[in-house]
């Protein structure tokens, strides 16, 4: 689970190296959470100067090549304005994910909790 | 347990907490500003020192190489690790906690 801002700190880098690690080493990743100001890095909005690292190409491109399944949690993703207008105001029902990067989708807590349950580990960073 | 602490010890006191709960047997892993706790000389020294005779205090290279602290003198008793060694104290400890 990544749980803070990619803009001040480095929990998204970190989750990143760690799932690399893993993976190499044969581990599963079954799911990365992204909640509270983690959301921020599935924002396909956001785009740092070309010369600095961009954490959310990043995470599209690790989820693209090792098939990763990226939640952004679809209540604090609209709270923030990283969802889309008619995504933040039908929290109910599955968003369409337009204003998140490729790779990435909006659900519930209930994906936390059932990861929580069917992983060996949850790591929050 | 493996304890994960990563605030920097001179911004809050999570590592304070953190060495209050954590039990004999029990690891500690400082990772981003968390590894200025493990750097030798600071105000933390002795408490991570002496949790260090206990358990097993860890810190991430690549966040010390990170913030130009690569060859910086470490407390006692604590001991680096890569990513691949996060890793493995993950697995080697039954739960992970994040401390904030």
């Amino acid at each position: 689970m990544v749980s803070e801002g990619p803009a001040q700190r480095q929990s998204a880098e970190s989750a990143y190296h760690f799932a690399q690690a893993a993976l190499a080493k044969g581990h599963e990743v079954i799911r990365v959470f992204f909640y509270h100001d983690g959301v921020h890095v599935g924002a396909r909005a956001s785009t740092p100067p070309q010369d600095e690292r961009n954490i959310g190409a990043q995470w599209s491109a690790l989820a693209a090549e090792q098939g990763l399944d990226l939640v952004v949690c679809v209540a604090a993703a609209a709270r923030r304005g990283v969802l889309d207008e008619e995504a933040g105001r039908r929290l109910d029902q599955a968003p369409a994910p337009g204003s998140l990067l490729p790779g990435f989708r909006a659900a519930g807590l209930g994906q936390l909790i059932e990861s929580g349950i069917d992983a060996d580990r949850l790591i929050v960073f | 347990m493996l304890h994960l602490v990563n605030r920097s010890p001179f911004e809050e006191r999570t590592i304070d907490a953190c060495l209050r709960v954590a039990a004999p047997g029990s690891a500690v892993l400082l990772y981003e500003d968390g590894v200025y706790a493990g750097v030798r000389g600071t105000g933390v020294a002795g408490r991570l020192e002496a949790a260090a005779r206990e358990m097993r205090v860890c810190v991430l290279e690549e966040d010390l190489a990170a913030r130009g602290l690569q060859d910086a003198a470490l407390v006692p008793g604590v001991h680096r690790v890569d990513y691949d060694g996060f890793v493995e104290l993950a697995i080697e400890y039954d739960s992970v906690t994040t401390w904030r």
